[in-house]
């Protein structure tokens, strides 16, 4: 099986219909097929392993994706933002590669890497001059090739093979299901697994990318209403900061807008329960996922949401802060440190099996007995078999022995007026091993509340456990580009 | 047949990926499938001619195989003689 298949068939049932809309041009599913399998003919004669994309997004994106795949050679899109020094040792992990983008950074980061580099347009021009490639290879079975944002060590390449990603689509997309006016805004960046998994299931739903090169959200907010967008995807970031621009009086016509799906990061209750109102006609859904297991595992979709949101019933409205139910198509549990699985209700450290799940790195196979893949993140499922995300695994405070989650600190600390946004992290106690510590930023107009009103709420609304030890107040919290809070940061900060 | 193989019409241009299933002959509009084309296309059993769609995926009553129509043709699936019917579709809302 070749992940090529998806656009094959989106061209064999309507070549001319649009597929793809970037900065003005529009691509019928036929003229991407045509570049694809022409890019697939230069990947092949360049002799390459690995092709990347060192870029934003772009029609290219996706004759790359579907080009290296039918070439049998893994795409492996980069994070542009990377330091040099980064980015240099990644260059070098995959050559000899060949590079769609920043001519210029690859030859100075990286010029004995035997890399073949072309900048955008000279690539989609070579691919629809060139003989198109007719049969797909397999090559090594890897489609998508993603670095991990590698924080404490060097970047794992996590892989991803054709028949990781098709189980995905296959079991979560019905094909061609979207009627022909349907468009997705898809803003997420190229080189994250949310901008794969939405290229291919917008082309095997046949609903047209609306692909913003790279999230601005005026920019989103002009997209989404000049083209007249049915569904999107945000981090919560950037639904945040597109709200923001709302209120800020931007005018944008967001009535066609029926479906936004949210994941990658946690979302504050606070911004998703403003959404629900702000677009009381869209159905929103929440996506968990990981790189590694071909992007969404559990959904909470549209009627959830509304229902927990109407709800005066607490265990419904706290369904708005979980992450949903497994796909039907995957399994997932929760196990403790010894690896018992661990009855509803238990926190513990999420583990997920299933078709698409890879779990497997250029390096090593994270699986471990019977396809089972231990997420790092933690987490349990509630009676009703909902599951609730409590941070990475590594993120759990442990203060003499108890175990608590950031995210609950956090809710708690953000219903107060004044705070715009909140962190929990462990810092170090001599009593306690580990203590909360507590970052907070004020609201722009507000004044910081006192140690002593921080602590007078937590306390009233958790156990006193939870009550930190050291507050911080800052200009803004560390986050990297999908909204991820770089705790690390956070900790080293308080913890001097 | 097994899973991740793409079977063909020997009576159209019809294809099918095996997304379930091993070792089973499945015929479309009455005449076996393999992963070969025949020379020349075989005639169609006119009790086989309901056609499949793009999509479309087809299964077993006991559901042992299920195939996915990547290409449509005029025959319709079966094996042994036996119709396969297509899977109802459950659908999810889009997550990303």
């Amino acid at each position: 099986m070749n992940l090529s298949l998806i656009l094959q068939m989106a061209a064999d049932a309507e070549p001319e219909r649009v597929g793809l809309v970037c900065d003005g041009t529009r691509w019928t599913y036929a003229a991407l097929m045509r570049a694809a399998r022409g890019a697939a003919t230069n990947i092949k004669a360049s002799g390459c392993t690995h092709v990347a994309l060192l870029d934003e997004s772009s029609e290219a994106s996706a004759i790359a994706l579907f080009g290296a795949a039918i070439a049998g050679v893994p795409y492996v899109p980069l994070n542009y933002r990377l330091a040099d020094a980064d980015l240099a040792g990644l260059l070098g992990r995959i050559a000899p590669a060949y590079i769609i983008g920043d001519v210029e950074r690859v030859q100075r980061l990286n010029s004995e890497g035997g890399h073949t580099v072309l900048p955008r347009a000279e690539f989609v021009a070579k691919a629809e001059k060139a003989a198109p490639m007719e049969e797909e290879e397999e090559g090594e079975g890897v489609a998508v090739q993603l670095f991990t944002s590698g924080t404490t060590a060097a970047p794992k390449a996590a892989l991803l093979r054709h028949a990781n990603l098709l189980s995905y689509i296959l079991g979560t997309v019905e094909f061609a299901s979207a009627s022909p006016e349907e468009g997705a805004v898809v803003s997420v960046p190229p080189y994250h697994i949310a901008g794969i998994s939405a290229l291919l299931s917008s082309i095997y739903s046949m609903r047209r990318i609306l692909l913003l090169p790279a999230f601005d959200p005026d920019a989103w907010l002009a997209l989404a209403s000049g083209e007249r967008a049915t569904n999107a995807f945000v981090v919560p970031t950037m639904l945040g900061r597109i709200i923001g621009r709302i209120d800020a009086g931007v005018k944008a016509d967001l009535a066609s807008l029926r479906a936004i799906a949210y994941g990658g990061g946690r979302m504050p209750l606070e911004l998703i329960e403003r959404a629900l109102d702000l677009f009381p006609n869209a159905g929103f859904t929440n996506a968990y996922g990981l790189t590694e297991t071909s992007s969404t595992i559990a959904l909470l979709g549209p009627e959830e949401h509304r229902e927990a949101h109407a709800s005066k019933e607490p265990a419904v409205r706290a369904r708005l802060a979980s992450v949903g139910k497994p796909l039907p198509t995957v399994e997932i549990e929760i196990r403790d440190e010894e690896g018992r699985q661990l009855p509803a209700g238990e926190s513990g450290e999420i583990y997920v099996r299933g078709d698409q799940v890879s779990g497997e790195y250029r390096e090593r196979s994270a699986l471990i007995a019977d396809g089972w893949f231990p997420t790092r993140d933690a987490g349990y499922i509630d009676a009703e078999g909902y599951l609730f995300l409590s941070g990475r695994a590594d993120d759990v405070i442990v203060r003499g022995g108890e175990n608590m989650s950031p995210g609950e600190i956090e809710d708690v600390l953000m219903s107060h007026p004044a705070i715009a946004d909140a962190a929990a992290i462990g810092v170090p106690s001599v009593e306690w091993g580990e203590a909360v510590g507590v970052a907070i930023v004020i609201r722009p107009g507000h004044s910081a509340p006192s140690d002593d009103e921080i602590r007078t709420l937590i306390k009233g609304r958790l156990r006193s456990s939870r009550v930190p030890e050291r507050i911080a107040v800052m200009e803004a919290l560390p986050y990297n580009e999908m909204g991820k809070l770089l705790r690390r940061e956070l900790r080293t900060a308080l913890s001097t | 047949m097994k899973p991740g193989m793409k079977l063909k019409s020997a009576v159209d241009d019809a294809e099918f990926m095996v997304i379930k299933g091993s070792g089973l002959v499945v015929e479309c509009g009455g005449a076996p499938m393999s992963d070969q084309k025949p020379a020349a296309p075989a005639a169609i059993d006119s009790s086989f001619a309901g056609g499949t769609q793009i999509g479309k995926r087809y299964v077993d009553e006991a559901g042992t195989v299920e195939l996915l129509c990547v290409k449509a043709g005029k025959g319709s699936l079966a094996i042994g003689g036996v119709a396969l019917n297509v899977k109802e579709a459950k659908p999810l809302p889009s997550s990303d």
